[in-house]
């Protein structure tokens, strides 16, 4: 893994000064921000307009799990795009393997949403009284785990994609259908039983669990099903990148 | 003589029902300018690309520094220097980023990056974004990344294509001094006045196949051996005294301009004693030599750029 640190700190200035990089980043946080202030303080937990859809604890685990589905996007159309202009061919021609440089852009991304949440919960802090019980260390790593497991999922689209023109939408398209059957808006149960079965093989319902259960405090042991599901799913998806992932 | 510093036995490479390569073998000594010419498509890359190791070929050997580019394709990196044809960097990676991030990638940890830069007129380029860069700079800075490990065979694929003419003179003299410093270098082109003026050896391949390799010399020799020799003399008996020259095989004449053809060396010094026994006063006099460009087009039956 010789080169990690180098090209991951690279790659982390590199999306930082692209002008969609940077300012992505910051959107939600600024947007988070801008509806705090124009509300009065409320518990993030119960009083939050629209909470009568999701269920409890919904806003928070939505807005990270967006940030996490904006990372995986991105990390699709750099992906693309170093292909199409071969830089993955110049970086692989070199004594760099594989999957060095893939875990440098997995580790920028997650490192982005780290940060993203950390802002986010200071922004929250501020501006929402959470309930003191939420814990948010719990909640932050479960978020990371949940990244992890979904950018696995960008590299088998990132394979399948022929140019980084199409990177953005067929990502968008895979990703924010499954939000839909996550269980965030409806409750599963209440899912048509072939909508459920499809809910069940998708990574976002485990997410949405993982997140959901953490932020109401039931601790990790009750949610080993969906990290053991997030983890399946990573090892599926990597082992069918690593066989159509293509570098050039 | 040391053994050669590559080795291509028999190699057939093919993508689907196309074959790109379809039996080449060759050998590039160490120490030498050697040059895979041909037009596009002729399978240049795809040869360079596999003995690189970045691709396999589906038969054949090759072997570069005693090593196999397929099994020891990392211990061969770390001794090897790439520039890869059309490549690119990330657009905002910093020149000296690039540089100080190849720098880290080998084992020995190479020192020469501010040198580099410094040879290869980019100092005061450190700063700037990859895609600020002039195609002559970014093919400049790849040719530092694929000298920052002081690498013993250096690669380059087509490294003027698209250049001015200004800054393709600079750079074959980067590539000479390349070879001074006792470094082989394997590279491909399409231009034959490149291969003509760089290699000292050169294999011309059409349709994945080698068609004959040797110095450019040896192989206008081998293959065209015609001379013409041009003149201009307003002597009015000229056309008469040159219709002698044994040597040569025709003449044409447009005014006071004569074009004679012949071939052998001694074709040329038969004119020049002819001009100077019927002491013919001549205005202008040159002599034209086939190119590998004539090469070529005998070899295949066309011209590179068809």
């Amino acid at each position: 893994m010789r080169g990690l640190w180098e090209l991951t700190w690279l790659e982390t200035k590199i999306f930082l000064r692209e002008p969609l990089g940077a300012i992505g980043t910051f959107i939600p946080v600024a947007v988070f921000v801008l509806l705090g202030r124009s509300l009065p303080r409320v518990s993030a937990t119960s009083a939050l307009p629209g909470d009568g859809v999701l269920s409890p604890g919904g806003v928070p685990v939505l807005v990270s799990m967006l940030i996490a589905i904006s990372a995986v996007l991105s990390l699709v159309t750099i992906i693309s795009i170093y292909r199409e202009g071969g830089i993955l061919k110049r970086l692989r021609a070199t004594p760099l393997r594989p999957p060095t440089i893939l875990t440098a852009h997995v580790l920028v991304k997650l490192l982005l949403t780290a940060f993203t949440m950390a802002l986010m919960i200071l922004a929250g802090k501020r501006y929402f009284t959470t309930d003191a019980h939420v814990p948010l260390f719990s909640f932050a790593l479960a978020l990371l785990l949940s990244a992890w497991s979904i950018l696995s999922l960008g590299f088998v689209i990132a394979s399948i994609v022929p140019t980084a023109r199409f990177a953005q939408p067929v990502g968008a398209l895979v990703l924010y259908p499954m939000i839909g059957l996550s269980g965030i808006f409806v409750p599963l149960a209440q899912l048509p039983p072939a909508l459920r079965a499809l809910a069940r093989v998708l990574p976002l319902t485990y997410v949405v669990n993982l997140l959901e259960g953490i932020w109401r405090n039931e601790g990790w042991l009750a949610h080993l099903g969906d990290v053991g599901a997030l983890v399946v799913t990573f090892v599926v998806c990597i082992a069918i990148s690593s066989r159509v992932f293509r570098w050039e | 003589m040391s053994p050669p510093a590559i080795r291509v036995s028999g190699i057939r490479k093919t993508y689907g029902s196309l074959v790109a390569v379809h039996d080449v073998s060759l050998e590039v000594r160490d120490g030498e300018i050697f040059g895979l010419i041909g037009p596009n498509g002729a399978g240049k890359t795809t040869t360079m690309e596999c003995v690189e190791g970045i691709r396999t070929p589906d038969s054949g050997t090759i072997s570069v520094l005693g090593l196999d580019p397929f099994r020891d394709v990392y211990q061969l990196q770390e001794r090897i220097g790439v520039q890869l044809q059309q490549a690119q960097l990330q657009k905002r990676i910093k020149v000296w980023e690039a540089v100080q991030l190849w720098a880290s990638l080998y084992r020995k940890q190479p020192k020469i990056g501010e040198q580099l830069l410094e040879q290869l007129g980019l100092v005061e380029k450190r700063d700037a974004w990859f895609m600020t860069l002039s195609g002559g700079q970014k093919q400049r800075l790849f040719i530092a990344l694929a000298l920052i490990n002081d690498p013993e065979v250096v690669f380059l694929d087509e490294l003027t294509t698209g250049l001015d003419p200004q800054a393709r003179r600079a750079i074959w003299e980067l590539v000479r001094g390349i070879r001074e410093r006792g470094k082989t270098v394997f590279l491909t082109t399409h231009l034959m006045e490149e291969a003509e003026k760089l290699c000292d050896r050169v294999a011309i391949i059409e349709y994945g196949r080698i068609i004959d390799v040797g110095s450019p010399a040896e192989l206008v020799d081998r293959h065209v051996p015609e001379r013409s020799v041009v003149l201009v003399t307003d002597d009015e008996h000229a056309g008469d005294q040159l219709a002698n020259v044994a040597r040569a095989s025709s003449m044409t004449r447009d005014g006071s301009r004569y074009t004679l053809h012949g071939s052998g060396e001694q074709f040329v010094s038969s004119v020049i004693e002819c001009l100077s026994e019927s002491r013919i006063h001549v205005k202008d006099f040159r002599t034209v030599l086939p190119s590998l460009e004539d090469v070529f087009l005998k070899l295949t039956g066309h011209s590179i750029r068809d």
